[in-house]
């Protein structure tokens, strides 16, 4: 299996990196975990390297690579790219931080950028999306439409983002129904629409009335549309899967970030920094609420509304967690760092956090 | 009762496309070639059969183009790997990395877009009966198909004069070579039936399990099917028994953690490996019946001295 990773991704190094060159333009360069046709995370950071094609037009030109496998074959990946006259380099998954770090050490002169990591460099700049705040409102509309008050909730692996989500989800929920549910089962992947598929079945079977998920193929919502169900989609807008059963999709929009950055370096403003952008920025949107009754769906955009004016923050202390302890200042939002890092669920969770 | 109908029914999704492409690769190790590119041909056979349902509305077509495609690319390995004498394993794999690779390139028109699902079969009066209606007489008709290759494959290999000369062929070349039978010839046939059952693999994926095609959407299917292959020591029967106890083993995982008893998923995602592992093992306790049923040419290239 580690070695059938390797080749692929070595093959598709081969494959992909072959654009033409031209002296005069700026080339921006893509390094993506994932193909860029699983219809979620890679394809959506993809759709940001297109829409700086078109709003810069001749200015640049762009290359990726796909299906970069995370470690030291990301690593000849990047340099690679930077040997060939990249000026600006995306990174765009978390096991990217180190190598990203390594080659920008060697190459003063390029700009690196690495999203969903934390470190940092005068080269490296890093960019996430605040996507919890989608998830909060999902929680709402999942509590309000479901008759059984249990939500099933798959995910792929126990880290910060991920754990963020779940207790986002049930923040909102508990918003509108205390005693809101979740049944959650961890695939072990972010991808593989089989197993998706499976899990979505076995949770409906348990009770779930609604689908919400963490992994990125569409194959839950599918499930969920066959069963006459209800879900969310995830990462890219999923309508055309379940027209009768997506209640909404949380969606990253990476193409504003793109454009602007690309932009700051044929203008010689670039500058490192973090950034991580809500749906204030534009960064995280949740695609048209459907297939609920109005109301449901003027109280699921009051709290967009509210969230983007800073009005609502999902995260306000003081928050219980699953063992009785709470954490943040009340009226506060928990900070930053308290959420990059978060290992805990809040209260009412009853699944255990694998460690 | 719902409970336990919806996991059973799911297990028999999650076990069919195992056992297509394992039984496939069966028959053709029997004959004494391992073909490693069960993954690339699943990837084509999912991407053609998703395609091919999609531009004619008909699930059918899809099912056909699925195993038509799988056909092709095994031929391309027999091509190689018997006309060519290629080394077979490292053929294999460059057939695996060919197949994901072309998959994505025929299938990139095709993501975002929803598929055509093969519908399950309704029998008037059977299906209707609580819980073995939807199980025995409701299914897609691809389960069916599965197991009656696997009845079939089991009866031609042990029953019939064509299976005794598929594992000679398998077991000495040289021999069977002797005896005057086409060694390279019957190796074909097999090949390119493992091709066949591959694609149909590949096509279940893309029109019954998750109707809808994404790159890598097999993932790491091929090589399950592969593993099972072994630990069944080359017996359809007891890949059949396989097949079932790791789709049993893997919704049973996902049951237990909905439950919420809070054992570790990385623990739960483990088990189907180790328990179908320990079960073959356990029932291939017999080390001269594995022997003999392991092909004794597997892997060997033949050439015939003229």
């Amino acid at each position: 299996m580690k070695i059938w990773m390797a080749m692929a991704a070595a093959l598709a190094l081969s494959v992909s990196a072959g654009a033409a060159q031209a002296a005069d333009k700026l080339k921006a360069c893509w390094v993506y975990v994932g193909p860029v046709g699983d219809f979620g995370y890679s394809y959506q950071h993809d759709q940001g390297r297109k829409a700086v094609e078109k709003e810069l037009g001749d200015k640049v030109e762009t290359v990726f690579l796909e299906n970069v496998a995370e470690g030291p074959d990301a690593e000849r990946a990047i340099e690679r790219l930077a040997r060939e006259g990249c000026k600006i380099i995306f990174t765009t998954s978390f096991g990217f931080m180190d190598p990203t770090i390594k080659v920008a050490a060697k190459y003063p002169d390029i700009k690196f950028e690495h999203a969903t990591g934390y470190k940092m460099a005068d080269n490296v700049a890093i960019y996430n999306a605040r996507f919890y705040e989608g998830r909060y409102v999902m929680g709402q509309v999942a509590a309000k439409m479901s008759k059984t008050g249990v939500a099933g909730y798959i995910v792929s692996f126990p880290i910060p983002e991920v754990v963020m989500g779940i207790n986002a989800f049930m923040l909102g929920a508990q918003s509108v129904n205390p005693d809101f549910k979740i049944k959650i089962v961890w695939v072990n992947s972010w991808y593989d629409p089989g197993k998706e598929a499976d899990a979505a079945k076995v949770l409906f079977g348990q009770g779930a009335d609604i689908m919400v998920q963490h992994t990125d193929s569409t194959a839950p919502l599918q499930i969920a549309e066959e069963q006459g169900k209800l879900g969310f989609g995830q990462s890219s807008d999923m309508i055309k899967f379940a027209p009768k059963a997506q209640l909404s999709a949380n969606t990253d929009d990476w193409d504003p970030y793109y454009v602007a950055r690309v932009k700051a370096v044929l203008d010689s403003t670039w500058k490192s920094g973090s950034t991580w952008g809500g749906m204030k920025d534009g960064m995280v949107v949740l695609s048209p609420f459907t297939n609920m009754p109005d109301d449901v769906k003027k109280m699921a955009e009051d709290s967009v509304a509210k969230i983007k004016s800073g009005e609502l923050l999902p995260f306000t202390g003081p928050i219980t967690k699953q063992d009785g302890t709470t954490v943040g200042e009340a009226g506060k939002s928990l900070p930053d760092e308290e959420l990059l890092g978060m290992n805990y669920y809040i209260k009412g969770i009853d699944d255990k956090l694998p460690q | 009762m719902n409970e336990l109908l919806s996991i059973v029914l799911t297990i028999i999704t999650a076990a069919t496309p195992l056992l297509l492409a394992s039984i496939g690769e069966l028959v053709v190790e029997r004959s004494g070639v391992l073909n490693l590119g069960v993954e690339g041909m699943m990837a084509v056979g999912a991407v053609c059969g998703f395609g091919a349902a999609l531009m004619t509305g008909s699930p059918l077509v899809g099912v056909l183009a699925a195993i038509a495609a799988g056909v092709i690319l095994s031929m391309l390995f027999g091509f190689l790997t018997l006309t060519m004498v290629s080394n077979q394993v490292a053929t294999g794999l460059a057939l695996t990395l060919l197949g994901l690779g072309l998959a994505g390139m025929i299938g990139e028109g095709f993501v975002g877009q929803p598929g055509v699902k093969l519908e399950k079969i309704s029998i008037p009066g059977l299906t209707g009966i609580p819980f073995i209606g939807p199980v025995l007489f409701g299914q897609d008709l691809l389960v069916y198909v599965s197991l009656i290759i696997v009845a079939a494959t089991s009866y031609v290999l042990f029953r019939t004069k064509t299976g005794l000369i598929i594992r000679a062929v398998g077991d000495s070349h040289q021999s069977a070579h002797a005896l005057g039978y086409s060694v390279i010839g019957v190796r074909y046939l097999c090949v390119m039936f493992g091709g066949a059952c591959s694609g149909l693999a590949g096509g279940y994926l893309s029109l019954v399990y998750t109707p809808q095609w994404v790159e890598n959407m097999t993932a790491g299917r091929g090589w399950i099917a592969l593993a099972l292959v072994v630990f069944a020591s080359w017996l359809p029967w007891r890949l059949a028994i396989g097949a079932y106890l790791f789709g049993t083993i893997t919704i049973l995982g996902f049951s237990l953690q909905a439950v919420g008893i809070g054992i570790p998923s990385q623990l739960l995602s483990s088990l189907p490996y180790v328990v179908t592992i320990l079960a073959l093992v356990v029932i291939s306790g017999n080390r001269a019946l594995t022997r003999a049923n392991t092909p004794a040419c597997l892997g060997q290239p033949f050439v015939p001295d003229r």
